[in-house]
């Protein structure tokens, strides 16, 4: 379980606000955090990859990672970031990405396998096209094993067509590995396709907490 | 080639390696500089970047000057070097090692830091939550992803050092096989009026100067149509 009570001042497009954010994500859950541009939602990530500093509490299951006395950095935090620019490694090849994440040989093939990137492993990421490193990407998130999947909108540049695939393909990610995940996303055809949870950020402070009752 | 055999290369070879060795240990100990200051938002950071800066505008008589001043054995500077390490700066190798270093601060720094400023930070970010230190991340991610910068910095430093004349003729004279490089050589050829050993090391440096250039020109190139391919 993921219990997150933390607040941050943002110095934001539309102003100063006060990103405030009390909640908690069960074990598995898939969260949609959605909300319009500048709401808060990739600093809610950031903050709980430890990227970024904030007060108060996270703890996720039962590990303090963020309280008054501690801060534990991104490196032992060991979560999951899909970027919103995939943030892939250009000196290396689809397959070293992964390695250099974790020297597993056999998760690497196994998820390049499910990822339909076996073909690609030794292509370098500028000649793979956005879909394909989109899933790099994401199979370079789950080499960890994360406890915590953070995706930041990782299909926002994607064409529509390779959309749906890539959402099939992150929905039989998440059924696998069991991941907690947050997914920040603007799409609503994703939210109801892939989330059983919608969380709504408007002016850094949840608006809506629903469950998903299309899955 | 009768020309050639006349010629004493050691003022060359002194110069290949005082840039040599300068180019290393600039390398070496502003790597962490350059990444601190790419990194840090601090309210310091524009006054480290104007010293660093400093030798491009500062004539080379007053960095030579201040420098004299610093290695003499009445500075402390001076007098703990040769009391510790044994090792005399004044009109010696050492010393225009030392000097070079400064000197040459700039070209190594500069190209470095915006090489580190380029990258891209989510890439950085993205080694760092997969658990890799700032090491790690500094070798094996951001390094190999600025080749031109790299590239830039090491050649150009070199390229600068060998071409130092003011600083090296006040700090270090020149004293044959010592401190007598290329570039204070052609001053002595040209005072003594010897304008063909003039000649021949002048165009020596400047065929060398604009080889070396043209390399990088072409790696750099080469680099960045293979980057936006």
């Amino acid at each position: 379980m993921v219990k997150i009570n933390i607040t941050k001042k943002l110095f934001g497009s539309i102003g100063d606000m006060e990103l405030k954010v009390d909640t908690d994500i069960n074990r598995g859950e898939f969260i949609a955090l959605t909300g319009e541009s500048g709401s808060g939602k990739s600093t809610l990530l950031r903050i709980l990859a430890g990227l970024e500093r904030a007060n108060g509490d996270i703890t996720v299951d039962g590990d303090v990672w963020l309280s008054k006395q501690f801060f534990i950095s991104p490196q032992k935090r060991r979560v999951g970031f899909v970027f919103q620019d995939y943030a892939l490694f250009p000196n290396m090849t689809t397959l070293q990405n992964l390695l250099y994440i974790e020297k597993d040989y056999d998760l690497a093939n196994y998820l390049l396998n499910m990822t339909q990137l076996y073909e690609l492993r030794d292509r370098y990421p500028q000649n793979l096209s956005g879909g394909q490193q989109q899933r790099v990407a994401l199979a370079r998130a789950l080499m960890l094993k994360p406890k915590l999947l953070l995706m930041d909108e990782p299909l926002s540049a994607i064409d529509p067509d390779m959309r749906q695939h890539l959402q099939s393909e992150i929905l039989a990610l998440h059924r696998e590995f069991q991941t907690t995940t947050i997914m920040v996303t603007h799409n609503r055809e994703e939210v109801s396709r892939l989330a059983d949870r919608v969380l709504t950020i408007k002016y850094g402070l949840i608006i809506e907490d629903r469950r998903n009752s299309t899955i | 080639m009768e020309w050639i055999e006349g010629i004493d290369f050691t003022p060359f070879i002194l110069s290949f390696q005082l840039a040599t060795i300068t180019t290393i240990s600039l390398f070496l100990f502003t790597l962490p500089l350059s990444w601190y200051l790419s990194q840090s938002r601090s309210k310091v950071k524009p006054f480290i970047e104007s010293l660093v800066a400093l030798p491009i505008v500062l004539p080379p008589s007053v960095i030579g000057f201040y420098l004299l001043v610093l290695f003499s054995h009445n500075s402390p500077v001076g007098s703990f070097f040769v009391e510790t390490f044994g090792v005399e700066l004044l009109f010696s190798f050492s010393g225009l090692v030392v000097a070079s270093c400064f000197y040459s601060l700039p070209f190594m720094v500069q190209p470095l830091q915006s090489g580190f400023e380029s990258l891209n930070r989510s890439m950085l970010e993205a080694s760092y939550v997969s658990g890799k230190g700032k090491i790690t991340t500094l070798f094996r991610v951001a390094l190999p992803n600025m080749k031109p910068a790299l590239l830039t910095a090491i050649v150009v430093t070199f390229a600068h050092t060998v071409g130092e004349f003011g600083v090296i003729l006040m700090v270090g004279g020149s004293i044959p096989e010592e401190t007598k490089v290329a570039s204070v050589a052609i001053y002595e050829f040209v005072e003594i009026m010897d304008y063909k050993s003039a000649h021949i090391y002048s165009g020596i440096m400047l065929l060398i100067s604009f080889i070396t250039l043209t390399s990088l020109y072409i790696f750099n190139r080469r680099q960045k149509e293979k980057r936006y391919w």
